[in-house]
């Protein structure tokens, strides 16, 4: 047990981050009053949002080992435990989720009209599964909130969604679920072979044999690669993203994609250490092909959410590029990466989703020329979509470059290769940008729509105070990732290193 | 003591019975039915900690089999409740149909504590023949007389898998000859390596196998839950299945090691049964059937449970029953009270379930979730808990396909949460539900969230139940 850190100053924290909300959530069941359950969520979402921000300052940076932990009996025949804790690696994917609830519940105030209540519920319940995600340390604590979060994104989605909701709903929970089914299989399997033990830090960096590691590798990559997602397990990604209401995209971009990448680095990794050697340039090809493929996609849409829906797909292949690589600069690069993408993609499908209850249309004909009648809204909108691109300065910048350069000490031929990308990212954003702002002679008549009132500013504002604070002083958020990330690295390359000599022995 | 849930079930008999003679309105009749039902379930209550053996040592009470008849009154409680109206039923005989309910609850109760096989024959009798009549007393529906193909239905493929059984028990007692279980299965498990034996042993299991709608026994069950009224339905979708896993695990307990024949021709049965269940719901647009075919595909996820061939694997195949058990009835629930005058319940009648009774839609979404394995619900805490097991006994391959299952069963389990909660219901009636029926769904959306987030108690008591029977 020597991976856990027990902080005796903060004892409970990290539940009451997991249990406030549901506590809110249920809570919430009995009330029929509308208002009242958006200053409840509110409320509720920004109290743990605060309670979050004693963790960031008592984390020490100066140690991998898992901080805060909670540790307790759950189901003893199986040796089931509730075992929470977090490292550099969450730390700021659990910084990001309570930062980006409250604002999701301001988002929806107006744009949410039916079954309040009902909406409210399912994002408290999310906030509850995604932040435990984002802990847990035993497996089966992990894949329930896993499999959990489907049900309120699902009826997020199915409930209050556009037109095809029932297609892209179903969609969703299908392919998750169906990625993830095989997850639950190598968990049972690694439990078998540990000791009877769900503990995942006393899987890692075990000698399985090739074979198996290549096996439980596959199994993680199916369940992983679909959320994250990677081309070519992608096609569920755009359905979801445009049918959900702003809130969902904006979960499901901002947090759950995240979780596939999260899950590469905490599972994939240093549980199968020897097959993702083998199988890296397969996933790091995939994610050049999903940079690419993303960008082109995204080139030629007319509906602005499956824009960013698509530009999503190439972010996410730049942190997948960064995380395969297994070098310092590119896994940080590619942990910073998941946070930047989801500030950046996060606010810009909140842009569309204010313009989306002005005009009601997600075309992005119907949106241009808003400029001159929404100066604050486009003053927000450019820098997103500067940041989206990486543009120095702003947030990705820091990350895709960091990522870039962790590549090229990799590979000449496969940073070469994902260049193209950062430029298409350009293209399509500067399209969507020079079309809404300004567009043709052709303008539809936008005289009547009014700018962004206050609330809406107050949810864009902290999306634009991270963009720069992360674009011009990204350190102090390195510094976080840092120690886990070379923890991380240093064990990955011992174990071969380990590895090798065996193989020396064995042929000397 | 030790008789007095039959007793009680004997008594509720003949007082229904005497009730039925007369003319009474069927207010009264439902209220003594449930007033009954519940004084059942309170002498099981009382009666849990007996022990002892009754009728030179042919009937045998001990914890496993009180808990599982303390069970079998608790479903039937719940039954008797949402059913309480008996929409589906013709008026004129449902004293007839409460009477013959009790009787079959009697049979199921006998059988679970019977350990001698001509008892368990007749008990196994007893419950069967009462609901084959049962299934023909539901109202006429335009014509169609399909209660009537249903009861025959079930009347011949229920007398085809009783001639295996009692086929089998005729070899079982030529074998070894004597008709006590122990004594049959202590000289029958050092005759394996004959195929006699196996094939003793086989069609035995086949009468439950029959109960409990596995492949290849399965044949009925669509039609029977599509013909047979709402209610009966219910009942033969819950009690009996209890009962059937008890026998089961009885049996199958007292296999030792050299079954491996055995062992492979049930596991080839309960992948069947994942498949063939889960592929055939895919395209039912009755919600029943659909019902009767997830219900098939659970019934090879229990067998699984008991193929491990440990009481680890006994206590999780009966953890897994039981919340099957509660979440079929909660589903039950549902259709029952959104049945308006008790016919059949198409997938687009729930249309907008949950603007129509918020309670009934969520208990219904609870229900399918917990059914399709979802965690936090006690459907997912069952299948992981049987897959583990199956698979710390080295069945890799069958849980991998199991896997796959749980991935196929999603699609219809939400596809009925899609038109209960992403619908307007148009011009659908409203639904609504009876004090009583609320408190009842509430209940079993209890048990189905705290067994699914505490499994621990359950599964050790369910353990501990086992190892009075080993």
């Amino acid at each position: 047990m020597d991976q856990l850190l027990i902080n005796p100053d903060y004892p409970h924290i990290l539940s009451t981050l997991i249990f406030l909300p549901l506590a809110g959530a249920l809570l919430l069941l009995f009330v029929r009053n509308e208002d009242f359950s958006r200053y409840w969520a509110l409320g509720i979402t920004t109290l743990t949002g605060i309670l979050s921000i004693p963790l960031l300052k008592a984390f020490d940076p100066t140690t991998s080992k898992f901080q805060f932990v909670e540790r307790m009996d759950w189901v003893h025949s199986l040796n089931i435990q509730y075992v929470v804790g977090v490292d550099g690696i969450s730390i700021l994917l659990v910084m990001l989720t309570t930062l980006i609830m409250p604002l999701c519940v301001l988002a929806s105030w107006t744009y949410i009209k039916t079954r309040v209540q009902a909406f409210m519920v399912c994002l408290l319940i999310m906030e509850c599964a995604m932040l435990g995600v984002f802990m847990a340390l035993d497996f089966v604590l992990f894949y329930i909130l896993w499999e959990a979060m489907l049900i309120p994104m699902y009826m997020l989605i199915a409930i209050w969604g556009g037109p095809r909701k029932i297609y892209a709903s179903i969609k969703f929970f299908l392919y998750t679920l169906a990625g993830s089914v095989m997850l639950l299989v190598a968990i049972i399997w690694l439990y078998i072979h540990n000791g009877y033990s769900f503990f995942i830090p006393d899987m890692m960096w075990q000698n399985y044999s090739s074979t198996t590691q290549i096996l439980l590798f596959l199994a993680f990559f199916l369940a992983f690669a679909i959320k994250v997602p990677m081309f070519p397990f992608h096609t569920w990604l755009p359905a979801a993203h445009v049918e959900a209401p702003t809130a969902g995209s904006v979960i499901l971009a901002s947090v759950l994609l995240k979780m596939g990448t999260y899950g590469f680095l905490r599972f994939a990794i240093p549980i199968t250490p020897e097959a993702t050697m083998t199988l890296a340039p397969a996933i790091l090809w995939l994610s050049i092909a999903g940079i690419i493929y993303g960008g082109f996609t995204a080139l030629a849409q007319s509906d602005m959410k499956k824009l960013i829906a698509y530009s999503s797909v190439g972010h996410m292949g730049f942190v997948t590029l960064g995380i395969f690589v297994l070098n310092t600069r590119g896994v940080e690069g590619a942990i910073l990466q998941m946070i930047n993408h989801g500030i950046t993609t996060g606010a810009l499908f909140l842009c569309i989703g204010m313009i989306y209850e002005r005009t009601h249309s997600r075309e992005l004909r119907d949106a241009t020329g808003v400029g001159k009648y929404m100066p604050i809204y486009v003053t927000f909108l450019t820098f997103f979509s500067l940041s989206s691109f990486g543009f120095p300065a702003t947030n990705s910048f820091v990350g895709e470059f960091m990522i870039l350069a962790g590549t090229f000490k990799h590979s000449i031929w496969l940073a070469l290769a994902a260049i193209p990308g950062a430029v298409l990212a350009a293209a399509y954003m500067l399209r969507m940008l020079q079309k809404i702002v300004w567009g043709g002679t052709d303008n539809p008549d936008q005289s009547w729509l009014t700018d962004l009132n206050v609330r809406e500013i107050c949810v864009l504002a902290p999306f634009l105070f991270f963009v720069f604070w992360i674009g011009l002083g990204a350190q102090p958020f390195i510094d976080l990732i840092h120690v886990s990330v070379a923890n991380l690295l240093d064990s990955y390359n011992a174990f071969h290193g380990h590895a090798v000599a065996a193989a020396d022995l064995l042929i000397h | 003591m030790q008789f007095l849930p039959e007793l009680t079930l004997l008594g509720a008999g003949l007082v229904i019975f005497v009730v039925s003679l007369g003319k009474s309105n069927t207010d009264t009749i439902r209220n003594i039915a449930l007033g009954l039902g519940a004084a059942v379930f309170a002498a099981a209550l009382v009666s849990c900690g007996q022990t002892g053996e009754l009728f030179f040592g042919a009937y045998q009470v001990d914890l496993y089999s009180q808990v599982f008849k303390t069970l079998i009154a608790g479903a039937l409680v719940v039954v008797l409740i949402f059913g309480a109206k008996l929409k589906g039923v013709n008026p004129k005989v449902q004293p007839e149909y409460y009477l013959f309910m009790f009787m079959s609850v009697l049979g199921l109760m006998m059988l679970v504590s019977s350990v001698e096989l001509i008892s368990m024959f007749v008990a196994l009798e007893l419950s069967s023949f009462a609901v084959y009549i049962m299934v023909p007393m539901r109202d006429e529906l335009g014509n169609m007389k399909i209660q009537m193909e249903a009861g025959i239905k079930y009347l011949l493929f229920g007398v085809t898998a009783t001639g295996f059984m009692l086929f089998g028990m005729s070899y079982m007692y030529g074998l070894t000859g004597s008709t006590e279980l122990s004594i049959v299965i202590e000289k029958l498990s050092l005759m394996y390596n004959q195929p006699a034996a196996v094939i003793a042993m086989m069609m035995v299991l086949a009468g439950f196998f029959y109960k409990l709608a596995i492949f290849p026994f399965h044949f009925w069950v669509p039609d029977v839950y599509e013909g047979a009224s709402n209610e009966t339905t219910a009942f033969i979708a819950s009690v009996p299945k209890l009962a059937a896993v008890a026998v089961l695990i009885r049996l199958i307990s007292l296999i030792n090691g050299e079954g491996q024949v055995i062992v492979n021709v049930l596991m080839v049965c309960a992948v069947c049964s994942m498949f063939y269940g889960n592929l055939s719901a895919l395209v039912q647009t009755d919600v029943k059937r659909m019902l009767g075919f997830s219900g098939i595909a659970h019934a090879g996820f229990v067998l699984l449970g008991i193929l491990t061939f440990q009481i680890s694997g006994y206590a999780n195949a009966m953890y897994y029953i039981i919340g099957y058990v509660v979440m079929n009835l909660a589903c039950f629930l549902v259709i029952c009270t959104v049945s308006k005058k008790g016919e059949n319940v198409r997938i687009e009648d729930l249309t907008g379930l949950h603007k129509r009774s918020p309670i009934m839609a969520f208990t219904l979404a609870v229900g399918l979730f917990a059914m399709a394995g979802i965690p936090p619900f006690v459907g997912f805490m069952a299948k992981f808990m049987v897959l583990a097991g199956a698979l710390k006994a080295g069945y890799l391959l069958v849980v991998i396909l199991a896997a796959i299952n749980t991935a196929i069963a999603i699609f219809y389990y939400l596809s009925v949460v899609r038109v209960t909660y992403c619908s307007d219901p148009e011009e659908r009636d409203e639904v609504s539900p009876t004090m009583l029926t609320n408190a009842a769904s509430v209940f079993l959306l209890l048990v189905i969230v705290v067994m699914g987030v505490t499994p621990q108690r359950f599964v050790d008591f369910a353990a501990t139940a086992v190892k009075t029977i080993m």
